[in-house]
């Protein structure tokens, strides 16, 4: 009884890891950019306090607002959360990676968007429609390209568990897979759009008229307010880490040991600070495209995704 | 030797006639040649007949009676329609419709195209017929947009453009044979020798070979002006100057459809199934019925005569995918007369449209009665493209009907319901371009119609009586390219 | 270098191409478009090079170094002069509506997959080879010459299909024979000097290089009989 009960430990460990580093890492990323940009910056732990301050305020709630609005971040918060829990970050064998379904998680990001863009819709004004009527646009291209991407993978594996295809990823001869360099390509591509960074959208400002993510959650405050805000900068880690965990999972614990969890967690550690440091040089290097060449990128992210399945199916398969 | 002159002569006729600004001179130059052409493939012909099928130069040409024939057809068209050239390009020279450059231009691009056609038919190689396929396409755009004109501009960049992406697939058909020789026949270019290939067809992958072909099929059909692909020919027919009207029916299409029946023979012997003739049967029945509604509704008489070439072009592709002795013979001669009548009609309604200024059916009239020797040449042709009996026509028809009927039955119908109504189509617009009063505008014309009477002559000889070695020439031929079918 | 290796290089590459070839058809701009064409050139000599030194066929240098003159710099540079010269590089180019054309060249790479699937089956070999990939840029090279309205952008469709058919050639069977691929590559040259030629032909006939206004006159002519 004693190690299985020691592996939930493990795994609640992990998911109450990837929670609280999520604000950091937002910090961190911010840090960065403002670096970058010959700013002095706010220091890693702003986001944590502004956080926390946001917790001890009192919430203002719109006149017309329902049920759904106030109940929709603790929604979003959960379903965020839920799918940072199976997303094995450290140890690969976790007692809930049965759970840990790609199509799952994908489905409890998408449970995440649907209350998100209801909330931005229920309290009635401009700001928030427009908001979730343009999300929900988006999302109906990025979410078929996330799919396709996560099936080329899962056709290399023949699974769609996160573990099983970790695990394939870890054994497989290493030879040259052009499907995996496209669906690569195409999950960045994503998971840039996903997370309203910045050729798509700005998450530093609320005074764009292109805005998404920033225009449906503009009516929220208080505790409801940093349950959103979490919720989104937790969606990030969990991007980068599951990016990491298909792509180059190596460093990942397969054994249950202090050792090898340490080092999983120094690597893990690692390679988010090597994607972030990535993600703040394209944030600063680019500028924000126009709302009506969104479309295109989303586009070119699912051909990217549909020529990694296609080659895969012309060159790779009898390899 | 007879090689060297077969194909250095129009080459070095191209060179030469390149620098040759003078139009006399170099008229007569450009039949000269024409004339060491036809010489040299009649020597060539006889070597063969007298010792049979051999290659030439070690592998890389290939001689059997099936293409000698053509040889020398090629180059007797060839001789024919430079000797009609002649008159015909001073006139336009004097109407003012070219200058002296673009004559020059035309002279040798007329000589690169003989020399594309020569090397298509006598090379060894898949790939080089692909090549100089290609060559003399590329020759004749340049020859179709000779009067810079807005309408002849337009039809040889669709010439090139539609003809651009069939022979784009058709060299992909030829890659995929390379591909199944590959591992029979190893990496050089034995690999594309057509005698190795037909040799090991047996070895050759037929599933590769079978998707080869379709690419071929479209590919070349294109060139050879089948539905739906021919969109094409009626344009590139109607706006270039008639001589290379009169090549690019009488020649080109013979061309595009041998390469067609020579991948035909290695598909058949790779796979052992009529699959290949199949797939001709329905290209050449749906292209005789396209051209012969289509001819219907024509106005412009080079037009009208260019869809009359489809229909024979699918009558062809018909006979030769029925694929037995008879059908192959009656393609054979098919192709034969059908190259002599058509360059025959184009060369007289080429005067006739010189003689009345325009090419519009409905203002040509009375050419009996103003130029006797053209109205009676267009009527005499028309009778004999139409298939009526003294001519070589009628003998290929009927010989065609007759395979049809021992091996598709189903299919006589429809070539006699396609025929007729073609035939109906030419006689109701003939008529009236050949009865009646001239108009006013009508000029006389310099016409040269020795060329017309001659392919007419030899047109009713064929329908008459076939000399005795021609037919056993064709016959030999048949039995080549019957003998390869799964028929 | 081992088989092995050099067939997943190969394979590598033809992944490329198809990555190329629908970038060429989703560009706008005539710029792009002919650098991605010179892209899709040196992609080729990069293949034959790779060939050449994997199998040690030293014929294929000569096709490479041909591909990356040709097909990686004179012509795009040809074709970029010509542009400004008639002064169409700035403009626009307006498409079938771009979704739908994408959809159609994901409908053309599974056709061209279906169609080469039995093959690859029937050759009983350990390895797939890029000849699907090959197919696929052809019939995308077709599509662009159909849905594109600059005579230009045509030409750089038919150039595109020359490119695949030269990638199948070299991909797919290790390169053709000599004697052939100097006639191809001789084809091309010419088909590339006349498409130039008419270029300016057309261009002082019709005052424009969209291709709707060279259907016109074989329309008219058609409709005034």
């Amino acid at each position: 009884m004693m190690p299985a009960l020691g592996h939930l430990a493990l795994q609640l460990l992990q998911a109450v890891l990837l929670v609280m580093i999520a604000p950091v890492a937002a910090g961190f990323v911010r840090k960065l950019k403002a670096r970058l940009q010959n700013r002095q910056g706010a220091p890693v732990l702003q986001p944590w306090r502004d956080l926390l301050k946001l917790f001890g305020k009192e919430v203002v709630l719109a006149e017309h607002a329902s049920w759904l609005f106030r109940t929709a971040p603790y929604v979003v918060f959960t379903a965020t959360v839920m799918a940072a829990t199976v997303v094995p970050a450290l140890w690969l064998a976790t007692p809930l990676s049965l759970t840990a379904d790609v199509i799952a998680l994908v489905a409890l990001l998408a449970l995440a968007r649907f209350f998100m863009a209801l909330a931005g819709m229920d309290i009635g004004t401009a700001f928030g429609g427009m908001g979730a009527s343009r999300e929900m646009t988006f999302s109906a291209l990025a979410e078929p390209a996330m799919l396709v991407s996560v099936l080329v993978l899962s056709l290399h594996a023949h699974s769609t568990n996160l573990t099983a295809m970790i695990d394939y990823t870890l054994h497989v001869q290493l030879a040259l897979h052009p499907s995996l360099a496209f669906a690569l390509a195409a999950m960045l591509m994503i998971a840039l759009a996903e997370n309203g960074r910045i050729p798509i959208d700005n998450p530093a400002t609320h005074l764009e008229l292109t805005m998404l993510h920033e225009a449906m959650i503009l009516e929220y405050s208080g505790r409801h307010l940093a349950l959103m805000e979490w919720a989104a900068q937790i969606k990030l880690v969990l991007f980068a880490t599951l990016i990491v965990d298909l792509f180059l999972p190596w460093g990942i614990a397969t054994a249950f040991d202090a050792t090898s969890l340490a080092v999983a967690f120094g690597v893990w550690l690692a390679k988010l600070a090597v994607l972030f440091v990535l993600l703040s040089l394209v944030e600063t290097g680019m500028a924000k495209m126009r709302i009506f060449e969104v479309p295109e990128y989303l586009n070119a992210a699912f051909m990217l995704a549909f020529l990694g399945l296609m080659t895969y199916y012309m060159l790779e398969v009898g390899v | 030797m007879q090689f060297a002159f077969l194909l250095l002569s129009p080459l070095m006729g191209a060179l030469l006639l390149g620098f040759l600004a003078a139009p006399r001179p170099a008229a007569r130059l450009n039949v000269a040649v024409a004339a060491v052409t036809l010489a040299a493939s009649l020597w060539l012909a006889v070597d063969v007949l007298a010792e049979g099928p051999h290659t030439a130069m070690g592998d890389l040409f290939f001689l059997d009676s099936f293409n000698v024939f053509l040889v020398v057809l090629t180059a007797f068209v060839g001789l024919t329609t430079a000797i009609f050239s002649g008159p015909y390009m001073h006139n336009e020279l004097t109407h003012g419709r070219i200058d002296s450059q673009r004559l020059r231009l035309y002279h040798a691009m007329y000589q690169l195209f003989c020399f594309g056609m020569l090397l298509g038919f006598t090379t060894n190689n898949i790939g080089i017929l692909w090549v100089s396929l290609e060559l003399s396409t590329m020759a004749t755009v340049m020859l179709v947009s000779l009067y810079r004109t807005t309408a002849s501009i337009a039809a040889a960049w669709k010439y090139f453009i539609l003809c651009g992406m069939g022979i784009a697939l058709a060299l992909f058909g030829t890659v995929l044979i390379f591909y199944a020789s590959l591992h029979v026949l190893g990496h050089g270019n034995e690999a594309l020798t057509w005698t190795l290939l037909k040799q090991h067809a047996d070895k050759l992958d037929p599933a590769v070979l079978s998707i080869a072909f379709c690419f071929l099929m479209v590919g070349y059909g294109t060139k050879v002006g089948l539905a739906p692909m021919h969109t094409w020919l009626p344009d590139a027919h109607g706006e270039g100057p008639t001589p290379v009207s009169a090549v690019l029916s009488g020649l080109l299409l013979n061309l595009a459809l041998y390469a067609l029946v020579r991948c035909k023979l290695l598909v058949d012997a790779a796979t052992g199934t009529h699959l290949a003739g199949n797939i001709m049967i329905g290209f050449g029945l749906l292209s005789l019925v396209v051209a012969a509604f289509s001819l219907h509704r024509q106005r412009d008489v080079k037009r009208m005569f260019s869809f009359s070439s489809i229909e024979h072009m699918g009558l062809m592709t018909f006979a030769f995918g029925i694929g037995t002795h008879l059908a192959s013979f009656a393609a054979l001669l098919h192709m034969t007369v059908h190259s002599l009548v058509k360059s025959g009609i184009f060369f007289t309604v080429g005067h006739a449209a010189q003689a009345m200024g325009t090419q519009k059916m409905a203002e040509i009239r009375g050419l009996i009665r103003h130029h006797p020797a053209i109205g009676w040449g267009l009527i005499v042709g028309t009778a004999a493209i139409a298939g009526f009996p003294p001519f070589g026509v009628f003998v290929s028809e009927f010989l065609l009907f007759t395979a049809a009927l021992e091996s598709y039955p189903w299919t006589v119908g429809v070539l006699l319901l396609g025929l007729l109504i073609a035939m109906a189509a030419l006689f109701r617009f003939v008529q009236q371009m050949v009865f009646g009063e001239a108009p006013e505008t009508a000029r006389p014309v310099a016409a040269n119609m020795l060329p017309v009477y001659v392919h007419l002559a030899l047109t009713l000889l064929l329908g008459l009586a076939i000399p005795a070695f021609l037919a056993d020439w064709y016959g030999t031929a048949a039995r080549l390219i019957a003998g390869g079918g799964g028929a | 270098m081992s088989a092995a290796l050099l067939h997943q290089l190969v394979n590598g590459l033809a992944a490329l191409m198809l990555l190329v070839s629908f970038s060429l058809l989703a560009q706008h701009r005539m710029l792009a478009v002919l650098q991605w064409f010179a892209a899709q050139g040196v992609l080729l000599a990069a293949t034959a090079a790779l060939v050449a030194y994997g199998t040690g066929d030293s014929n294929l240098y000569i096709s490479a170094v041909l591909a990356l003159a040709l097909k990686g710099l004179l012509l795009p540079w040809l074709l970029w002069r010509i542009v400004r010269e008639l002064h169409v590089h700035r403009e626009v180019e307006p498409l079938m509506n771009m979704a739908l054309t994408m959809l159609i060249a994901i409908g053309l790479t599974l056709f061209a997959y279906y169609v080469i699937e039995p093959i690859e089956r029937a050759a009983e070999l350990l390895t797939r080879d890029s000849m699907a990939i090959a197919l696929a840029c052809v019939l995308l090279g077709m599509l662009m010459m159909i849905t594109r309205r600059k005579a230009v952008t045509q030409v750089v469709g038919f150039l595109a299909i020359e490119n695949a058919l030269f990638f199948a050639a070299i991909g797919a069977t290790n390169g053709m024979p000599m004697v052939v691929e100097l006639g191809i590559a001789f084809d091309v040259l010419v088909a590339a000097l006349i498409f130039g030629l008419f270029f300016f032909q057309i261009r002082s006939t019709f005052d424009t290089l969209e291709v709707e206004a060279l259907h016109k006159p074989l329309v008219e002519e058609e409709e005034e009989r």
